[in-house]
């Protein structure tokens, strides 16, 4: 149920972005969405990529350092309130969010998808299911982003 | 300029023993150090193996049969291994950085204690203390000898002194004004602090009312002193120490300012090439090397200073006799001097040991901001102490600066840098950057 998404470090210099980018670009790894925390000394990338192991690879191999987190992929209802009706389920399970982002595309169903990095994954996503929200698989996300 | 006029004056008839005389007495003195060593562990066992006794220092140039002792020697009978005394005779404990976590500790009896507020006097007295004079010291008071070097020092010429101890510049400011010292005694970096705290504050430093200083602790150049002299409007001397010879004492500049007198009735200095090790010749810039012969608690033969610098014996217009070192000019190993506080690279190595997941790649940089040196790590960061949280790599960060500073006792700003983001330059990592050398302000 859950998505493998890979964080890279970042110097906080010009040109520091574009060199995950051009490597992925170079070996033909869409990046489906993306993430960028900073701060003003270093920053850190999240991407979810399909071929998240060879993007892990290829990233290694030109020497940057990279590690690999669980995240969750939830649908949300395009909506005024919808993003809502989800963090109130999450925190009536009291959930801790690390952090999230959203997908720029949309699912098949026209819904929104949110990428959430919580403390303790197993745990929200059993939660998160016995409460009727919809937890996509990495399956069916990729597929839905065809 | 100062219309301060330092009076030549001399405190001891010791200082201006001629040549022959002098190199009689160090002789003498030197025999009683080898006597008085032959029971410490480290020199009994060299003396064996080098089949060395006091009998067979017949002249001063035997000294150079007896190897050198180095930091790493101290490090290895940490904490008091070389003490020549019972402890019961330890009357001080002063230390100074290790190559690591560890200070290195030297002892004192009440005579070496009295012998250094002496030799601190006699470079006081050369560069101006009278008895009526108020003297603003603001050394740190602590392991560091400094502090108390110096007030020992003030004390025995009978002159007042205030304790300011280091920190704080406003209140030093404050201190200065109202209480019109006429000495300062700190490093020379922190007398032009509190010139620009001073003028922040709108106080003229060319309007207090001191008269000159006194300046030690680490290396500055002539440039600085021109600098120094005219935005406090003061004269400024040199003097040199370390606290494995005895502390602040060991050398100081006279009224004519032209290169520090060695205290050779109580040291022995040499003057040797780093690599060779053989002595350069006179004049030449090489590492100096000091044999304290008169300590009791705990002489050192040869000790290797890493500081370097060159020495002259030509007679100097004061009158006195002493040989005269120049101002350090650089290092023989990688200790860098940062506000007064020595710190090596292996010291921040052990810090990043000790937090796990940082290799020990790193690149120290040091610059002069204003009158103040700015430190930084960069750090290179590894695939077991990245994480995806933003939080966890600012505590990793922390911890590494919190690491650092217990073990140098100074504070360092980090940064962390991809693998492979520093440089190596022939296979051999580049551990420092000193920007200041490039700006002349060491």
């Amino acid at each position: 149920m859950k998505i493998n998404q890979l964080s890279v470090f970042l110097e906080n210099k010009p040109g520091r972005l574009s060199e995950p980018c051009e490597i992925l670009a170079a070996n033909g790894i869409n990046i489906l969405t993306l993430s960028l925390a900073d701060t003003e000394q270093f920053g850190i990338l999240r991407l979810v990529v399909k071929e998240w192991e060879k993007a892990k690879r290829v990233l290694e191999e030109a020497g940057t350092v990279v590690n690999v987190t669980e995240v969750v992929a939830l649908e949300v209802a395009d909506r005024p309130g919808g993003l809502e009706d989800v963090l109130k389920v999450i925190e009536s399970g009291d959930i801790n969010v690390e952090y999230m982002y959203a997908f720029t595309t949309f699912s098949k169903n026209k819904r929104a998808i949110l990428v959430f990095r919580f403390e303790d994954a197993d745990r929200a996503v059993a939660y998160l299911r016995d409460h009727d929200v919809n937890v996509i698989d990495s399956v069916s996300l990729y597929q839905n982003l065809k | 300029m100062s219309d301060f006029v330092c009076e030549n004056r001399i405190l001891d008839k010791d200082e201006t023993l001629d040549r022959a005389q002098l190199r009689a007495l160090q002789l003498e003195r030197l025999r009683q150090c080898v006597q008085r060593v032959a029971d410490v562990p480290f020199y009994k066992e060299m003396f064996q193996r080098e089949n060395i006794t006091p009998e067979k220092i017949k002249t001063l140039d035997d000294l150079r049969r007896i190897p050198f002792t180095t930091k790493a020697d101290l490090r290895e009978y940490y904490p008091l291994g070389f003490l020549a005394v019972p402890r019961s005779e330890i009357a001080r404990i002063h230390g100074s950085s290790g190559t690591t976590g560890k200070p290195t500790f030297v002892a004192y009896t009440a005579q070496d204690r009295a012998t250094w507020a002496n030799l601190c006097a006699r470079f006081l007295v050369a560069g101006g203390l009278r008895s009526e004079h108020l003297v603003h010291i603001a050394f740190g008071y602590g392991l560091f000898t400094g502090g108390f070097g110096l007030h020992y020092g003030v004390e025995y010429v009978g002159a007042s002194i205030l304790p300011a101890a280091s920190g704080n510049t406003p209140r030093q400011v404050m201190l200065l004004q109202d209480l019109a010292a006429d000495v300062l005694i700190c490093t020379p970096s922190y007398s032009l602090q509190i010139a620009e705290v001073a003028r922040a504050q709108g106080v003229d430093p060319r309007t207090l009312p001191l008269k000159y200083a006194h300046f030690g602790g680490e290396p500055w150049t002539e440039d600085m002193r021109v600098q120094i002299e005219r935005e406090l409007d003061i004269l400024a001397f040199n003097n040199y120490g370390l606290s494995e010879v005895i502390g602040p004492g060991v050398s100081g500049e006279c009224a004519a300012r032209q290169g520090m007198h060695i205290q050779e009735d109580h040291f022995i200095v040499e003057c040797i090439d780093p690599e060779t090790l053989e002595p350069v010749p006179e004049g030449e810039q090489g590492e100096l090397v000091f044999t304290a012969i008169t300590k009791q608690a705990m002489p050192i033969i040869r000790y290797r200073t890493r500081d370097i610098a060159t020495i002259t014996s030509q007679p100097c217009v004061c009158g006195r006799t002493t040989a005269r070192m120049s101002r350090v000019i650089g290092r023989s190993d990688d200790m860098l001097i940062i506000r007064g506080v020595n710190v090596y690279p292996s010291q921040v190595e052990e810090a990043l040991l000790r937090v796990d997941g940082t290799a020990p790649h790193y690149l120290i940089e040091v610059d002069r901001t204003g009158n103040l040196d700015d430190i930084k790590v960069h750090v290179e960061v590894h695939p077991e102490s990245f994480s995806d949280k933003m939080a966890q790599m600012q505590a990793l960060r922390e911890r590494i600066a919190a690491e650092i500073r217990s073990v140098t006792g100074i504070g360092m700003k980090v940064e962390l840098v991809a693998p492979r983001g520093l440089e190596r330059s022939m296979g051999k990592a580049v551990r420092v950057i000193d920007h200041r050398r490039e700006k002349g302000t060491i």
